[in-house]
């Protein structure tokens, strides 16, 4: 099956069968491996990727249902020697052990900071109608659909508190 | 040239302090971590050869039988498929840590629900995939398995090696002021390693490569070769980046063996992963225990006896059985004492070793015991620990090679605010929340296992480390890095580890917490022999030289390192062996945790607001990665004490819960920004870098701590982890 993708920037055309997921067309087809697999059901968030802006599983969805969207993984946020303010963090804050999880974690929080800053209130959020806060207890919360077994989240939270605060002056 | 160490005695000459290059212990940012934020570390399944096929192994749906049949006709003309394979020397069971031999194979006898039985291979995951769900098996079930240690037909063994007793307990307990006399249970646990296991095998002739995902390679090698019957020169296994262990990894597991058996079978490269619920059934669990607990102090509480009994399981064969009782005869005193140990053999997924086999539950529960004990003497929890600290090993009659644990007390007590604190339960409230903290000590065994490394220091003023050593997120990129950079004067990037092969000298491998020290002790032997050699070309006696940041200082003179080198390199090898001293003291780590926990009054949901670790673990090679070690392990406390539980369908053995939906990991907004404390200490013991294990520390008696606080909080005492809402509604107070 035929499906064109933009990825990272760049366009590629994929031509898998109809039953490869997103993720496994990233890693198996186009080698972009850095998304990893740690459940295949959606439960980990090892896979998260960016579509169109918005964080999503991509191991719960099928490549053919992307036809012309904007993908955005772990590689196109940046590289060793250019990474981006949150990988940079994440590093200094070792906000990993095994690394695994990684990947998802940091395109998770990307675009969570993007959910705040937009004013999406989560389910700690006292006031839904106000300004959402970039506080510890919002950062867990929207970070827990990122398992990650090591249990780097204090310092998960560290880091995307770092650069969270970093954009808001 | 190899310079080799074996731990007959203590070595009290620090030569780290001696070095000035500053960078030991310090809280680098790990080397690697550019590779793993971008993407860019290649785990087991990154690095696919070209016409790599895809295997998915099918498992049994009986706990007990013969596999009489499968249908691979029917699924080898589905498109795509390249083989149905069953194979005699498929792994029944995966091995257990640094067996070194092939573990149980043959996989038509089946021992256990989920048990892997046959492969497919397919041009592609989802053809290989599909081809597994329709693959029909024909199963022969025997009756009668047992799959509850509570069966009647469980078969209770009680190896007379794991019973000891001294004095008379009985009598300690008749006799005693305050006793406690309870049985405590834990579920089993699983590692959920965030990587599944996976591995990917390519045949060059009669050689296997093999990259996988696996703590201890140079064990896993050799269990390899074993299972396939070929000499361990004929295997490589590449490993340099592991998505976690905490022990799954240890052994070889069923994926590396009949990836290897397809991909040789066939003719081209195979790769393997497990499923998530393949690693829930097929790799191995931690064992539910039940422990019998008794505890007799005097007046001022000090014990006069501990009994610790467990029943603990295992399939039928399987050595392993989960060392509850580790740490309980040297944390204590008490001079009437029982252990006693016995093992219900039972139709489940084999158990292992999970992150800290042995003190994670065992010193669990007997934390858990006294804090009953404080409450029934009425003396405050850290008090009555402070009370029951030993002056020496008070089962063998050893000295300890350090003691720490009340100093981590004390630390932890001031560093927490536990006083003032509201003793009586259920007293503290936040709004609909009832508010309690609660303590416990941290205590581990520690190890040292044989381990090799090559250090060479290149004419272009670089060092390279090599080790078969795995880092499984432990911080092994960075430890040897900074041992290496600290005894050859070194800045950290100029210093490069490379680990994760076979090709290289054999290490420890990660496990048991001793892999930092172990493995480090080898590269600081190497690194010793390299500074020998230097002096040689330096005409200076040992003492003289100082190394740093790329120069070498004899008596104010100071000259590069390129320039010492001459346009050659030096290389030397280091190998490190336990001794006599493990006979001679009784080392250990110890520490504390101090927990507040909220537990809501409707619901009973409990929430950990705060939690503190405080840990001494001999010298800290690198306080950022040790730190984020001993977060690690009291998260899996947390998840011990509130979430986690293998449930097993008491029919028939299977894992209910096999998937991260069911099967409850703590997820972030589970876990509060835990505080850690580590605590300046030294144990010339243990290795001359005097540095002692930590990845497993944390996990030690964490988990009671909460559910200590859980008491404190609601007057609910519970024996029964992990303390879900159930189990706390009917006694919270009105």
């Amino acid at each position: 099956m035929q499906t064109r993708l933009h990825i990272n920037g760049d366009d590629h055309q994929l031509d898998a069968d109809a039953r490869t997921t997103l993720l496994d067309a990233l890693r198996n087809h186009l080698g972009l491996t850095g998304s990893k697999k740690g459940c295949d059901h959606g439960q980990c968030g090892a896979c998260t990727v960016l579509v169109n802006g918005r964080r999503i599983n991509s191991c719960l969805t099928l490549a053919c249902m992307h036809d012309g969207d904007e993908i955005v993984t772990i590689e196109g946020l940046g590289a060793p020697g250019r990474l981006s303010a949150l990988q940079q963090a994440f590093v200094h804050h070792d906000g990993f052990q095994c690394g695994y999880c990684t990947p998802g974690q940091i395109c998770s929080a990307t675009a969570m900071l993007e959910e705040i800053e937009a004013g999406w209130p989560s389910h700690v959020t006292s006031d839904v109608s106000g300004k959402a806060e970039l506080t510890v207890d919002e950062i867990s919360e929207r970070m827990s659909g990122n398992l990650c077994r090591c249990s780097a989240y204090p310092n998960i939270v560290d880091a995307i508190m770092e650069v969270g605060k970093g954009r808001r002056g | 040239m190899t310079t080799h160490i074996k731990m007959d005695d203590r070595i009290d000459r620090d030569r780290l302090e001696e070095m000035v290059q500053g960078v030991i212990g310090r809280p680098l940012d790990r080397p690697e971590g550019e590779l793993k934020v971008s993407g860019r570390a290649p785990y087991a399944m990154d690095d696919l050869p070209d016409g790599c096929l895809h295997g998915v192994l099918v498992r049994s749906t009986i706990a007990k039988g013969k596999l009489e049949h499968i249908d691979a006709a029917a699924v080898e003309t589905l498109p795509g498929i390249r083989a149905v394979l069953r194979d005699d020397r498929f792994t029944r069971n995966p091995a257990q840590g640094m067996a070194g031999e092939a573990p149980a194979q043959g996989t038509d006898e089946i021992v256990y629900f989920g048990q892997p039985v046959a492969l497919v291979v397919a041009d592609s995951f989802e053809q290989a995939r599909h081809g597994a769900q329709m693959l029909a098996l024909k199963m022969e079930g025997a009756d009668e398995a047992a799959v509850n240690p509570s069966d009647r037909n469980a078969q209770i063994e009680a190896p007379k090696k794991k019973q000891s007793s001294t004095g008379d307990l009985d009598k300690a307990m008749r006799q005693a002021a305050f006793t406690v006399d309870e049985t405590y249970t834990t579920p089993g646990h699983v590692s959920a390693a965030m990587e599944p296991h996976a591995s990917v095998a390519r045949w060059d002739g009669d050689s296997l490569t093999l990259h996988g995902s696996y703590q201890m390679l140079r064990f896993n090698r050799a269990e390899l070769a074993d299972s396939l019957g070929i000499k361990e020169e004929k295997v490589r296994i590449l490993a340099p980046y592991v998505g976690g262990g905490f022990g799954s990894k240890l052994g070889i597991s069923p994926e590396g063996v009949a990836a290897a058996i397809a991909a040789k079978e066939l003719g081209v490269p195979v790769a393997v992963a497990m499923t998530r619920q393949n690693v829930f059934e097929m790799v191995l669990r931690r064992s539910e225990t039940s422990q019998h607990i008794r505890l007799a102090a005097d007046e001022y509480g000090k014990l006069t006896g501990i009994g610790h009994e467990a029943l603990v399981s295992n399939i039928s064969g399987e050595e392993f059985s989960e060392p509850v009782t580790q740490a309980t005869p040297f944390l204590y005193r008490g001079e009437n004492r029982v252990i006693g140990h016995r093992i219900a053999r039972i139709h489940r997924t084999p158990a292992g070793s999970v992150r800290a086999p042995g003190e994670a539950v065992g010193l669990t529960a007997l934390e858990i015991a006294l804090d009953e004990l404080a409450v029934k003497s009425g003396i405050d929890p850290v008090e009555l620990r402070l009370r029951n600290i030993p002056d020496e090993d008070p089962s063998k009659g050893i000295p300890f090679s350090s003691h720490t644990l009340s100093e981590a007390l004390k630390t932890g007590a001031r560093h927490f605010g536990w006083e003032p604190r509201n003793r009586e339960p259920g007293k503290v409230r936040d709004g609909e929340w009832l508010i309690g903290s609660g303590m416990a000590s941290a205590a581990r065994v520690n190890m040292l296992i044989e381990s090799k490394a090559r250090v060479t220091l290149t004419n272009d003023g670089r060092a390279s480390v090599e080790t078969d050593m795995t880092d499984i997120g432990t911080g092994t990129y960075a430890v040897l890095g900074q041992i290496a950079a600290e005894m050859l004067g070194l800045p950290m990037a100029r210093v490069n580890t490379i680990l994760g092969d076979t090709d290289l000298p054999p290490a420890s491998g990660s496990g048991g917490s001793f892999g930092a020290a172990s493995n480090g002790t080898a590269v600081f032997l190497a690194c010793e022999d390299i500074r020998r050699q230097l002096c040689e070309r330096l005409g200076c006696a040992p003492d003289e030289l100082t190394l740093k940041d790329g120069y070498a200082t004899v008596a104010n003179r100071r000259t590069s390192i390129q320039d010492v080198l001459g346009g050659s390199d030096l290389a030397a090898d280091g190998h490190a062996e336990p001794g006599k001293a493990e006979k001679k003291v009784r080392q250990a780590t110890y520490g504390s945790y101090f927990a507040e926990v909220a537990v809501n009054s409707v619901t009973g949901e409990t929430r950990v607001r705060k939690m503190l670790g405080v840990f001494a673990a001999g010298r800290i090679l690198n306080a950022k990665t040790a730190r984020s070690q001993c977060l690690g392990g009291m998260t899996f406390g947390i998840g011990m004490a509130l979430t986690e539980e293998l449930v097993h369908d008491h029919r028939d053995g299977h894992i209910v819960n096999r998937d991260f939906a069911e099967y409850h990991l703590p997820v972030n907004a589970d876990v509060p920004q835990i505080d850690v404390v580590l605590l300046e200490e030294r144990d010339a013991w243990a290795n001359p870098l005097h540095a002692k294990g930590i990845g497993e520390l944390g996990i030690c008696g964490a988990a009671a701590s909460i559910v200590n606080a859980i008491y404190n909080a609601t007057g609910v005492r519970v024996r029964d982890l992990p303390a879900t809402l159930d189990k706390l509604l009917e006694g919270l107070p009105s």
